[in-house]
């Protein structure tokens, strides 16, 4: 094989893992692991579209969450004045990220560098806070889920495995969607403007209007995956918005590897299977975990994605 | 009148008290280039510190410069075994690897005080009111604090702009390699400012132990809050994080005494009872999206190009 990489075989393996993976769950009995990947999966969504404006366009979001945040109290506030269609739900949830986002990208998308940071993380504190004083949608408590979204028949999302496939599709189509964005001449533009604002500006694109549509692309796609992670929990909080979770979300990109297709998904799987094994063996997980992060960071350049490009060139 | 004196006390006190804190991230910030989200697990470390020693020599002034010197040994550890590798590379890689120190110390902190908070007692001549205008008290010790802090950035004000050492430190603000070239140890001019920023933190954390509990997790909201007014003051200006804390902590804390009550004018009650705890919890954050629509490089940036 020409094109073998260990980086691809490695994708590749996981794609198929996590394929197969309801047919392990289901032969074995283990409901728990299926449970589980649910959620890393809908994660893996979430940094998937992070890593849209992360890693392609050089936009470092802090604020991500909150678009998980926004889609789940869409699904959740709807469900509970009693529009329980997933058809009204959803397209809800995307079009409230979207606008979310392209508001706060029109403002953000001023600022650069560190401050871009700060001001995203602030929209997002402004999110949170706000969610804390909906009295009347549990307010700090949260809000329960009762049921989930109803898709009339068509696939029932209270069945684990298929709301499993569910997400599992999400994800393939917007890893897909990324895919063809990222190789669109859109897509090039968005990267070019990482690498040299100035000089892209000097051949005549107009880099903030670039900039905010994909801004808005990656929100959007976030707040899908905050829509199903309320459908799996069952519950959303204003906690899913907090600013460690935008911080984790940005960990299982760059763990992952930033600027790579697979590699959030990559980061997502090892993030929270690293963090579930951890926690069996000792309570005090965090403490092998918060070091494990900054030797990544020191010695592992480019994430796990990068690391085995390397192990493949040998 | 009372309420308003007092809560404009309250606000200079928690104003100064940001200012401790972002002093150090944002010297650290402006010369190392360096984005440390662990300088709130400092802060946590200088409150436990200090109740600890307190409890221990049984003197809240003597566990206080204990712990003092206990964050400043913390800070250079720190800087030389894990930060100090991080200098020169991308902020997010500096993202990421302090958040992993957040929750190592969040962690150390649960396993070797455990989980529950500890309490940091005062002696019995910082707890009287003390009569600032006739016919108003003002507790002693929020004085003490708002005395310590000013001392502290007056200190750090003279330090920075009429000493050797502090010219340095601006001159690494301003153009880190040209004083690499012109011959200063830099890696001890860093070691240096960053255990000054971390005994800073430390020091905010020691006075805010008596008035809040000690716990876990202490550091990471205050943290943004030292983030925001670095922000908004503009990144490595001392000045603008003085003039930018004291902002923020008037408006965080008269917004908390005085916005459920204005809201009640235009709202009905129970609307207003809901609405006002998110919205002065919003304001600072309100403030500084408009500052940075409005000057996207914060109020007073320190290297203008």
């Amino acid at each position: 094989m020409k094109n073998f990489t260990v980086s691809k075989a490695a994708t590749a393996l996981m794609l198929a893992g996590l394929v197969l993976l309801p047919l392990y769950s289901q032969l074995s009995g283990n409901v728990f692991i299926l449970t589980l990947f649910t959620r890393i999966i809908i994660l893996a969504l979430a940094a998937a579209s992070l890593n849209l404006i992360m890693g392609f366009g050089g936009m470092m979001s802090f604020g991500h969450a909150a678009y998980l945040g926004i889609g789940g109290y869409a699904v959740g506030m709807l469900a509970q004045e009693g529009v329980g269609s997933g058809f009204i739900q959803f397209p809800v949830a995307l079009a409230a990220s979207a606008i979310y986002a392209l508001v706060i990208g029109a403002l953000s998308l001023r600022t650069r560098g560190v401050y871009f940071i700060m001001i995203t993380l602030a929209f997002a504190q402004m999110a949170y806070y706000v969610a804390s004083g909906l009295a009347r949608y549990g307010g700090d408590d949260g809000l329960t889920v009762y049921n989930r979204s109803d898709f009339s028949g068509l696939i029932n999302l209270s069945n684990r495995t298929q709301f499993y496939y569910l997400c599992l599709a999400c994800l393939f189509g917007v890893i897909f969607l990324i895919w063809r964005i990222v190789n669109s001449r859109f897509g090039l533009v968005v990267q070019g403007l990482r690498s040299n604002e100035q000089r892209m500006q000097a051949i005549g694109f107009p880099a903030k209007r670039y900039q905010l549509v994909c801004f808005v692309i990656s929100g959007t796609m976030c707040g899908l995956a905050g829509a199903l992670l309320a459908n799996n929990t069952d519950f959303v909080s204003p906690a899913v918005m907090y600013w460690t979770r935008s911080g984790d979300l940005m960990v299982m990109v760059i763990l992952g590897g930033m600027g790579t297709l697979f590699g959030p998904i990559m980061g997502a799987v090892v993030f929270l299977l690293l963090e579930e094994f951890l926690s069996q063996i000792t309570e005090y997980w965090a403490l092998i975990m918060g070091p494990l992060l900054l030797l990544i960071v020191l010695f592992g350049r480019g994430g796990i994605m990068g690391m085995l490009g390397r192990a493949g060139r040998g | 009148m009372l309420l308003v004196v007092e809560q404009f006390l309250n606000g200079l006190q928690f104003g100064l008290l940001l200012f401790l804190l972002a002093a150090g991230l944002t010297l650290v910030f402006g010369i190392m280039d360096l984005v440390n989200l662990a300088h709130g697990s400092l802060y946590m470390m200088g409150a436990y510190f200090a109740a600890t020693f307190a409890a221990w020599t049984g003197s809240f002034l003597l566990g206080a410069l204990m712990a003092l010197g206990a964050t400043l040994v913390l800070g250079i550890v720190l800087e030389m075994s894990a930060l100090r590798h991080l200098y020169g590379r991308d902020h997010l890689d500096h993202v990421l690897a302090t958040f992993g120190l957040i929750l190592f110390f969040n962690e150390a902190v649960r396993l070797i005080w455990g989980p529950a908070g500890l309490a940091l007692p005062l002696p019995a001549w910082l707890t009287v009111p003390v009569p600032i205008l006739p016919g108003i008290h003002y507790p002693a010790y929020r004085l003490a604090i708002i005395a310590v802090a000013l001392l502290v950035a007056l200190l750090l004000y003279l330090g920075v702009m009429r000493t050797r050492i502090g010219m340095l430190i601006r001159a690494g603000a301003s153009n880190r390699e040209m004083i690499g070239a012109l011959g200063i140890n830099i890696k001890l001019l860093y070691t240096l400012v960053f255990g000054l920023g971390a005994a800073l933190a430390g020091l905010a954390g020691l006075m805010q132990a008596p008035i809040l509990t000690v716990q876990i997790g202490m550091g990471e909201n205050i943290l943004i809050l030292a983030f925001v007014i670095i922000v908004i003051g503009g990144i490595g200006s001392i000045r603008g994080a003085f003039l930018a804390a004291i902002f923020v902590g008037m408006i965080d804390t008269l917004g908390r005494a005085f916005l459920p009550n204005l809201l009640r004018q235009v709202l009905s009650g129970a609307a207003a009872s809901t609405a006002a705890p998110a919205l002065s919890s919003m304001l600072i954050y309100l403030l500084m999206a408009i500052v940075l629509v409005v000057r996207p490089e914060g109020l007073f940036p320190a290297n203008r190009r």
